[in-house]
């Protein structure tokens, strides 16, 4: 891959395309092979208490519900400054924008990331003007992280351009804010499109590319994950840029995370394994993790009544 | 702070060595005319001594191969075959880990491997052929009437999967063997002998002869024997070939293999690098089809290599009882020399070496994995099989020219291809002369498919129907 | 005064043409009452090795041919020995069906031995056969026409290209006339009459020669040259004394020469 200035790319539709189509391929059968293949590290010991505690520092814990009240965020919000027994805090909450007043409030000097999802989450089907006024309206209420959905519909009938622009512009409208972007990788069905979705969404200017909405199924997977770490991997040594990486929804298992973990250590090496470039969108999965650092701690295994539910 | 992973070793308990082992024969363990030591090669510990078959050693089991074959084993109906087959499949899927543990011992190669590839791969073996036993009507082989007594000899570099590969279509065709495994791996063949018993296959059906070349050559040149089948180097194979011409003996050989693999400019990059890896550092290299030439376009040459090296910094190579070793030992102090000997030569002929930082145990068979650039089709380690983890890069320009340098060997086992073309796919598949062709892949294997070579890479055919017809007329 | 007759001149045939042994020699041939009818050339290890050189050449644009297109050719090779069929003997008729049934093989034979290989795991597989390349040849004796074009036709059916050591010259070089009329390219079969003790160990051990069909070789020569042959691992056919030319020929005179090539790829979206 040669080096081209991002703005000549991304100057216009032909240029966009092709660059984006100019991108290797991917091989679904062996890209999954070798997802399959990290996934049977073994991660004992010392290397498990590492891996446990730093997942727990890379979880946005999340609840994107339409039942989400004021309460129930608060709730997760105190849960996340102190899981228990311990733990460190989590990266982030993340919730809608209307919720984001209340997570400020209950994370007042906590350090932990407001994240708000915005631009019509999680279908994205808004005029540009309401997707824009969603993330200036959850930056003003204190976000200081917004995780976007990208066009789905334009990036599949091939409008490349009008989901960059968009991209651009909600950056834009983030200010100071840092912006993750949701490839919604269930919904690209495909390694190859996986692969020009996170390079679109990386030369548009994202700090991080998701996986997934978690409102829809396929959501974060382990191939998923290696393709766009792949691209993390290659954009940073083409572009010199840093961009992270955060797979959402679908991940539950302490277990699982370990596998997410030893795929960033080995493909995009240990600069990524850090809470700020890499994150774990989840809700489950941290109780999980707390219950495996008890038997840990305790050699026992650990019982559900230990932890708390938020 | 790095995410070092903590040591994950297999347990070996699993495993009950013991301090010696006999021959099998006829159902039953037995002395030979002496012993030898066979060690772990990680370590150099011995793991157990080992009969060694002389001549009337192997007399003895090719009698009892004969009248196991005569008075029970051929006149047995197919059906009935097939389920000791059935049998010894299960069992193998039982004890699998057992015989994983034990393999990584005595071969070196990482449980990973032996866990997740040679084991599933022996089971399905067995299972595979099982089915035909009371099928050879229907394979479209004539009469498919068995041989008779069946010799074969195995390399040590898949001790267990090299004897599924040998046993089952034999035993599925009504043929009876004795089976010589490797002087340096000879263990998962005796402790294979326990599953015969445990299966309760009639004795003499299996027999298992241990010992180095004098016990092997005592096997081929045996009169009793209708057939031979040999895997190992084309050397030895050439050797086997003059022996039994001018006799009645069948004859099937899989040898050695200088593979080329061929990557283009439009590869799906991350998998190309990963079938690269994949096909020279799988088993430490010591495979007759690895990839052990790799030959890519010239346009993209920077972009792979950077990428290639990039991967094999992540490989790690030491306890083969790791959980997470990629790499393991070299089996054998000889074979590490050997390896040695040519990468020295590759260095002296003027290509450039290049492996990853890489701290290697202080005791056992260590050879870091070895990148040379810079290799043309001339040099010693373009041309002769390394059989370890050492990989030779060559650039070409233009399809054809790929295809003329991937056939320039005496060899043809196994090729490459990498790209996303499917027209090239197609014609690079017809013009290389291997018998395996890998095209977006490397180094897979099933028992339902058909694996030998063209060339100085043998004949005859291991796997699926085509399988059978070694072992039947 | 009764006409002169003209006589033919029986010369090798190698690459598609008819040249003198490069060592000079013949032998007279003589018909079954003793009168002479030719002297017939006496190959040397320099006409195997030209010979080999033609096979080798052939090879490639023959083994590319669809088998449609070869079937074609044998046919017509058919039907050029249909039209001389008087030159020949008794055998004739039969070597002409024959030629017929290996003609309609050409477009088949990977349909038979070849395969989809049910593999477990998302990857197609496909077995299909392969010429082995340059193959040498010893004819039988005995059945001068019929068992020379039961041993060639197949060989050449498959895309391999041989180098034929021939026992009945006249038989062999007569048919080499029908086949240099039969839009076979050169080379794809070269005709060499002599001594076939003289001559056999060059074949086998000949590094570009790929297998060899031991068919007309006394059980000596056989065991001699398989044990040649083993210096470059080559494909043998070894003689079996009970082979019946009038009897329908066994799948495996296809089979012998050609390799099982498997290509495996990834199915995925």
């Amino acid at each position: 891959m040669s080096v081209t200035p991002v703005l000549d790319i991304g100057q216009s539709e032909a240029s966009l395309r092709r660059f984006l189509h100019g991108l290797p391929g991917v091989d679904e059968v062996g890209a999954k092979a070798r997802a399959a293949r990290l996934g049977t590290r073994s991660i004992k010991t010392s290397a498990k208490a590492y891996a446990l505690d730093l997942t727990i520092r890379m979880i946005d814990l999340t609840t994107l519900e339409g039942a989400d009240t004021p309460g129930k965020v608060k709730a997760l919000c105190a849960k996340g400054r102190h899981p228990g027994d311990d733990a460190p805090p989590v990266a982030a909450i993340c919730v809608y924008g209307d919720m984001v007043p209340s997570a400020a409030e209950a994370l007042a000097g906590s350090g932990i990331h407001i994240a708000a999802v915005a631009t019509a989450f999680p279908s994205g089907r808004a005029p540009r003007e309401v997707k824009l006024a969603d993330t200036k309206a959850a930056v003003a209420a204190g976000a200081d992280e917004i995780d976007m959905v990208i066009d789905r519909g334009a990036f599949l009938s091939g409008r490349y351009g009008q989901v960059f622009e968009e991209i651009v512009a909600v950056k834009e409208a983030c200010g100071d804010a840092h912006l993750k972007v949701i490839l919604e990788t269930g919904e690209l069905v495909t390694f190859d499109n996986v692969r020009r979705a996170s390079w679109l969404a990386m030369l548009a200017g994202a700090d991080f590319i998701k996986t997934s909405t978690g409102k829809v199924s396929p959501a974060a997977t382990l191939p998923v994950t290696l393709v766009m770490l792949e691209a993390c991997r290659d954009f940073r040594d083409t572009h010199g840029r840093q961009v992270g990486m955060k797979p959402a929804g679908g991940i539950r298992t302490a277990k699982d995370a370990i596998k997410y973990l030893v795929m960033v250590n080995e493909i995009t090496g240990p600069d990524w394994l850090d809470p700020d470039w890499f994150r774990f969108g989840a809700s489950s999965l941290l109780n999980d993790v707390l219950l495996q650092r008890r038997k840990m701690a305790t050699g026992h295994y650990a019982g559900s009544d230990h932890v708390t539910l938020d | 702070m790095t995410f070092e992973y903590a040591p994950a070793p297999e347990s070996r308990n699993v495993v009950a060595l013991k301090n010696s082992y006999g021959l099998f024969i006829n159902g039953e363990f037995t002395d030979g005319s002496g012993v030898f030591k066979t060690v772990n090669p990680a370590d150099e510990e011995v793991l157990a001594e080992v009969a060694e078959a002389g001549a009337a050693d192997v007399d003895r089991a090719v009698s009892a191969a004969r009248t196991a074959f005569e008075q029970v084993w051929g006149p047995m109906p197919g059906r009935e075959r097939g389920k000791y087959l059935f049998r010894i499949a299960r069992i193998l899927q039982e004890r699998a880990r057992e015989f994983a543990v034990l393999e990584s011992l005595d071969n070196g190669k990482p449980i990973r491997e032996t866990r997740d590839i040679d084991l599933p791969l022996v089971a399905a073996h067995f299972f595979y052929y099982a089915g035909w036993a009371d099928k050879l009507s229907y394979a479209g082989l004539g009469a498919a009437r068995p041989l008779g007594v069946a010799g074969q000899v195995i390399p040590w570099n898949f001790p267990l999967l090299m004897l599924a590969w040998k046993i089952a279509p034999a035993l599925a065709t009504g043929n009876t063997v004795v089976l010589k495994p490797a002087e340096t791996t000879p263990l998962s063949a005796l402790l294979f002998a326990e599953v015969c018993q445990q299966a309760e296959l009639p004795p003499g059906v299996v027999n298992i002869v241990t010992g180095a070349g004098e016990t092997g050559r005592a096997l081929v040149a045996h009169p009793g024997i209708d057939k031979v089948a040999f895997t190992g180097s084309t050397d030895v194979g050439r050797e086997i070939a003059k022996a039994v011409a001018g006799s009645s003996k069948r004859l099937t050989l899989e040898l050695g293999g200088k593979a080329a693999n061929i990557v283009f400019d439009d590869a799906p990059v991350d998998q190309a690098v990963e079938g690269i890896v994949d096909g020279i550092f799988f088993n430490q290299g010591h495979v007759c089809c690895a990839g052990s030439r790799l030959l890519v376009q010239e346009s993209v040459a920077d972009e792979v290599l950077a990428a290639l090296r990039r991967r094999m910094a992540t490989l790690r190579v030491g306890d083969p009882l790791d959980k997470n070793t990629d790499v393991g030992a070299i089996n054998s102090s000889a074979q590490l020399t050997k390896i040695q000997e040519l990468a020295a030569a590759g260095e002296e002929e003027g290509a450039e070496r290049w492996s990853p930082p890489c701290e290697l145990p202080d005791r056992g068979y260590w050879f870091v994995p070895t990148l040379f650039t810079g290799v043309s089709q001339a040099h010693r380690i373009a041309r002769e099989e390394i059989f370890g983890p050492v990989l030779s890069v060559l650039t070409f320009r233009t399809p054809a020219e790929a295809v003329e340098k991937a056939n320039n060997t005496p060899y043809g086992l196994s090729a490459g291809i990498w790209t996303e073309k499917g027209s090239r796919i197609l014609w690079m598949a017809e013009k290389l002369r291997a018998g395996v062709v890998w095209a977006n892949t490397f180094n897979q294997f099933d028992p339902a498919s058909p694996f030998g070579g063209y060339k100085e890479s043998g004949y005859g055919r291991e796997g699926g129907r085509h399988g059978l017809e070694a072992y039947v007329r | 005064m009764s006409r002169l007759t003209v006589r033919k001149t029986y010369k090798l045939y190698i690459g598609g043409a008819f040249p003198r042994s490069e060592s000079g020699r013949t032998f007279p041939v003589t018909d079954s009452e003793g009168a002479f009818v030719a002297n017939v050339a006496r190959a040397s290890r320099k006409d195997v090795r030209d010979a080999v050189v033609a096979a080798s050449k052939a090879s490639a644009g023959w083994a590319a041919r669809t088998g449609y297109n070869r079937g074609q050719i044998l046919y017509r090779a058919a039907e050029m020995l249909e039209a001389r069929r008087s030159e020949f003997g008794a055998d004739v008729d039969a070597a002409i069906d024959r030629w017929v049934f290996y003609a309609g093989w050409a477009d088949k034979y990977a349909q038979v031995v070849g395969a989809t290989n049910p593999v477990s795991g998302p990857y197609l597989n496909l077995s299909t056969p392969e010429p082995t390349g340059v193959v040498g040849v010893f004819a039988p004796t005995g059945s001068p026409l019929l068992g020379l074009v039961s041993v060639v036709a197949p060989v050449i059916t498959t895309g391999n290209t041989c180098v034929v050591v021939a026992t009945d010259p006249v038989a062999a070089i007569t048919l080499a006339e029908v086949l240099a009329t039969s839009d076979l390219p050169g080379g794809v079969v070269n005709v060499l009459t002599g001594d076939a003790a003289e001559l056999g160990s060059w074949l086998a051990a000949h590094e570009e020669v790929r297998g060899i069909d031991l068919t007309g070789a006394s059980p000596e020569q056989a065991a001699e040259w398989e044990g040649l042959a083993a210096g470059t691992l080559k494909r043998v056919r070894r003689p079996d004394p009970a082979e019946d030319w009038a009897a329908d020929p066994a799948l495996s005179r296809l089979t012998t020469f050609t390799e099982t090539k498997t290509v495996w790829h990834p199915v995925g979206i």
